[in-house]
């Protein structure tokens, strides 16, 4: 059984970009002097030969790692989300995307819980972004051995991947021994029947403990954690519509565009289920603290709770 | 430059600026004003510049061109089909559905493509990242890439500028299509890049002012460029859009439109009549 660790997912993938790097030589590593912020850094330090500071020029390096994976190297481009999805979205778009490149963009200090920096940093819209772009990989592991498992898989997919780290340590939930990480697949962390939370990222540990909260008050929640929000585990979500009756996701991010609307979406035209969803809604974060600021806006267990028993009408 | 092989350059460019019209003609639509002004300088990288084979377009070690004014791709498919990479018919479906000739650019369906472009800046980023790879790898190869002079408005072509020069990129050489021309009007009006020589070269580059319309001057540019130790080198390509064609020359309203029957058939040929003489010599 591996130890519980508290870790941003940051810090999870800089760790792993360094022990996967010996058996990958392809993998360079880009930034956009926020190496420090992103854990990039330690990348740098053990392999400077392997890491491109791009100065604070995101667009210009994400067409850099597209020239670079067009060479056969496997890029990882690095940089808030806010700025690797969203400020060189139509980069993204047109020198990674159409031309199918194998180039991995990370967009860290994702959410709201970014904390103080405030509105303009914390980037609600990057899942939304990519999910436009077609053949895009979306990963939004939610915790230490997660991501460690999603980085190694996104070095072996041959393709663009887009990959959320968030600021913020979380709680470890699963075990390093027996994690599979696999590709599209979503993970049953509690099996129920009464209905189905589905959650992505920093929410699943809160969701987590909402389940067991529910259960308590006893409600028979399932739980989905969906490391892959595209392509979407399809079957799996459709199963719990089915043998549940109603979903409820938790995502940190706008309402529009998210996990909650991919579900949506694969609900209404294949299965018709209430689907509640749980995430910011559509409007700009501000300065404070990241958890009393999760607290605000709704993404912690105790609302999780609240909003689940609400659609049970209990 | 000796001149049989010059008149050989001419002759070849000549026809590079026949297939782009014969392609624009029958889309019926496409960029054949850079298409012509940079022709000259298609035809001397892909014939005598890069070290290429049509016959092994992914080779690793193979020198790349970017075309970052990817809109024009009639001329560079025209350079690319005459050098072998593709039956010259392909010429004639550009632009349509199902065809390998897309409007701009794509890499995965053209041989000898070796990166989508179109969308204006980011051509020269993947440049860099090509030249990179080859300084991270010890390989030699070199990566060229085509700008317009009103692309090089916007500021991600700076940012890879930037970039090139800080990396000591010499493997890179960029080529601004110099016509003076842009969608809106003149490149001077409309978005003022000038002075680009002194740009380029404040921001670390080796850079020639030429006229890209004449290959001596195309040929000891990139000679010259060949070698520049420790930074990137910048040819700045002064040309006449819409070169070759009587009516097209110096017109912004040949930007981007395709030529009508009458047009087409005076155009076609001009270049035959320049054609013949060059034989004829």
């Amino acid at each position: 059984m591996a130890e519980m660790v508290k870790k941003a997912t940051r810090e999870s993938y800089g760790e792993a970009l360094v022990e996967l790097a010996e058996d990958y030589p392809q993998v360079v590593v880009l930034d956009a002097d926020l190496a420090a912020a992103t854990k990039t850094g330690m990348f740098k330090k053990a392999y400077p030969e392997r890491f491109i500071d791009c100065g604070i020029a995101e667009c210009n390096m994400v067409g850099i790692a597209a020239g670079l994976a067009a060479c056969g190297k496997i890029p990882f481009a690095t940089s808030f989300a806010m700025f690797s999805a969203g400020r060189a979205f139509e980069q993204v778009r047109n020198s990674v995307g159409y031309p199918k490149l194998n180039v991995k963009i990370v967009g860290s200090h994702a959410g709201i819980s970014v904390g103080e920096d405030g509105a303009t940093h914390q980037c609600n819209e990057d899942i939304a972004l990519m999910r436009t772009i077609p053949g895009m990989v979306i990963l939004n592991p939610a915790d230490h051995y997660e991501m460690k498992a999603a980085v190694k898989a996104a070095i072996e997919y041959h393709g663009p991947v887009y990959i959320r780290l968030g600021r913020l340590a979380v709680e470890s939930f699963n075990n390093s021994d027996n994690y599979k990480f696999e590709l599209g697949k979503g993970i049953t962390l509690r099996d129920g029947k009464d209905i189905t939370i589905v959650a992505t990222g920093l929410m699943v540990s809160r969701a987590i403990k909402a389940t067991e909260e529910l259960e308590k008050q006893g409600i028979d929640a399932r739980l989905i954690n969906i490391h892959t929000i595209k392509p979407l585990d399809r079957e799996l979500i459709l199963k719990a519509a089915k043998e549940t009756g109603r979903i409820i996701t938790v995502e940190e991010h706008n309402i529009i565009g998210g996990l909650g609307e991919a579900v949506c979406s694969l609900l209404s035209e294949e299965c018709p289920t209430p689907v509640t969803r749980i995430g910011v809604k559509d409007v700009y974060g501000h300065s404070g603290p990241a958890v009393d600021l999760l607290d605000e806006f709704g993404l912690n267990t105790s609302n999780i709770v609240e909003v689940t028993k609400k659609a049970l009408n209990k | 430059m000796d001149n049989s092989g010059k008149k050989q350059l001419q002759i070849l460019a000549c026809k590079v600026r026949m297939g782009a019209i014969e392609g624009v003609f029958n889309a019926k639509s496409g960029h054949l004003g850079g298409s012509l002004s940079a022709a000259d300088i298609f035809t001397y990288l892909y014939f005598k510049e890069m070290n290429i084979d049509p016959k092994n377009p992914k080779d690793e070690n193979r020198d790349r061109m970017v075309l970052s004014k990817g809109h024009c791709a009639p001329g560079l498919y025209a350079t690319l089909a005459l050098k072998g990479y593709f039956d010259k018919n392909e010429l004639k479906k550009l632009r349509h559905i199902g065809a390998m000739l897309q409007g701009h650019p794509d890499m995965k369906g053209t041989p000898g493509i070796d990166m989508s472009s179109g969308s204006l800046g980011q051509g020269i980023s993947a440049a860099c990242g090509m030249a990179l790879a080859g300084k991270m790898d010890k390989k030699d190869y070199r990566v060229y890439t085509v700008l317009g002079d009103g692309e090089i408005e916007e500021g991600q072509v700076w940012e890879a500028a930037m970039f090139a020069a800080h990396h000591n990129l010499d493997n890179l050489c960029a080529i601004v299509d110099s016509n003076g021309l842009q969608i809106d009007g003149a490149v001077a009006e409309v978005g003022g890049p000038e002075p680009i020589d002194e740009k380029f070269r404040a921001f670390g580059f080796d850079v020639q002012v030429i006229d890209g319309n004449n290959f001596d001057e195309i040929e000891k540019a990139f000679n010259h460029a060949k070698t520049v130790k420790g930074k990137p080198s910048a040819i700045i390509a002064k040309t006449v859009k819409g070169k070759g064609v009587s009516y097209m020359e110096d017109q912004v309203g040949w930007h981007g439109k395709a030529p009508n029957a009458d047009e087409y058939e005076t155009a076609m040929k001009e270049l035959n009549n320049t054609l013949s003489g060059l034989e004829a010599e």
